[in-house]
């Protein structure tokens, strides 16, 4: 048991090839692929559009994938003056 | 004025990609706004070497079909802030890149960066096409071994006859160079590979770089750091050298890194 945990293994460049191959593959494997993301767009858009008027640029979609958890951060600008109206 | 260069060999594991992060990267930290494109459509690996796979979102393909605005498919690097990347799809085939969409993505890019690297497929077909007909230069990535030596040899003629400079009257051709990737001195040495000089005679293209067989690529990938921004290393300052060159400085040709500048540079007048 001990021979196990007294060597901690460094990590090393191959471990993280491999690291960062196993958390791409499995997301690419998963086909939670990112060509619904157009899509995404557009229907957030759409939603938002039948409250506020908003640019079709006015949008900026983040994604960070990782280990068992990804985070897609998105960011929508709109005029200042849009409460009023 | 910006310019846009392709990265292109014909034969596939010779070096493209790791060529075309280091060369954007080389270019980035001396100052210069640069942008890397992936052309190998469906087999991206580009994000992969430059280590911004995780943060794809959008891609050139996205971008051709209208699906995405130019700027939400960029990848700002997290190293150097005049750097970014513009992925490929990893669903669609090739027969997504039309020509008016790659010169209405060339021409936006134009708008802000300096350098637009353009890193081919393998092969000679739709992909390695639209890689190089918007381009103003090649970097020709070269094996010294005779299957990649007869690839290069085929893309060079593509590069004089297919091209946006080849079809336009009065233009001038692109300027193709050649970069010899994997170079070995001990096994030139004992007689096994042909020497720099074997193989420019051959092409008849100016050498832009000797980039010597060395560990530091196979790790620079494994981490997901293009050569130049790691470790020191032969291959990165042999890097970093054929950048200088690109940007119009004369820099001794070195081979291994050890200076050797009789042979080439008299044969060749690239030093003078």
């Amino acid at each position: 048991m001990f021979g196990f945990s007294l060597k901690p293994r460094k990590p090393n460049a191959a471990q993280t090839a491999k690291d960062r191959l196993q958390i791409l593959l499995a997301h690419e494997r998963s086909g939670a692929s990112p060509d619904c993301l157009p899509e995404l767009q557009r229907d957030i858009l759409e939603a938002i559009r039948k409250h506020m008027k908003i640019d079709r640029d006015a949008i900026d979609i983040k994604m960070e994938r990782g280990e068992g958890l990804s985070s897609l951060e998105i960011n929508i600008e709109f005029p200042a003056d849009q409460r009023k109206a | 004025m910006s310019k846009i260069i392709v990265v292109t060999s014909g034969k596939g594991g010779v070096g493209k990609t790791t060529t075309s992060a280091a060369i954007s990267a080389g270019l980035a930290k001396r100052g210069h706004k640069t942008v890397v494109i992936d052309f190998d459509v469906g087999l991206r690996n580009l994000d992969m070497i430059m280590g911004c796979e995780r943060r794809v979102v959008f891609d050139f393909i996205n971008v051709i079909q209208g699906d995405a605005k130019l700027k939400q498919a960029l990848i700002r690097d997290k190293r150097l802030d005049n750097l970014a990347v513009l992925p490929t799809s990893q669903t669609r085939d090739k027969d997504a890149l039309t020509q008016e969409g790659v010169e209405a993505v060339l021409n936006e890019l134009k708008e802000e960066f300096d350098y637009i690297i353009c890193d081919s497929p393998a092969g000679i077909e739709r992909g390695a096409l639209m890689a190089m007909y918007y381009a103003d230069e090649a970097i020709v990535v070269t094996n010294p071994e005779v299957s990649s030596v007869r690839d290069s040899d085929r893309v060079l003629g593509l590069l004089q006859s297919k091209t946006h400079r080849a079809e336009e009257e009065g233009a001038e051709p692109i300027k193709a160079q050649v970069l010899i990737t994997r170079h070995d001195q001990a096994r030139i040495d004992k007689g096994e590979m042909m020497t720099v000089e074997d193989v420019l005679e051959i092409l008849a293209v100016p050498l832009l770089g000797i980039i010597p067989e060395s560990p530091a690529v196979l790790r620079a990938s494994n981490m997901g750091v293009p050569v130049v921004l790691d470790d020191p290393s032969a291959a990165a300052s042999a890097y970093e050298d054929a950048v200088a060159r690109l940007v119009g400085e004369q820099v001794e040709m070195k081979i291994g890194g050890e200076r050797r500048p009789g042979l080439i540079s008299r044969l060749f007048g690239l030093t003078a």
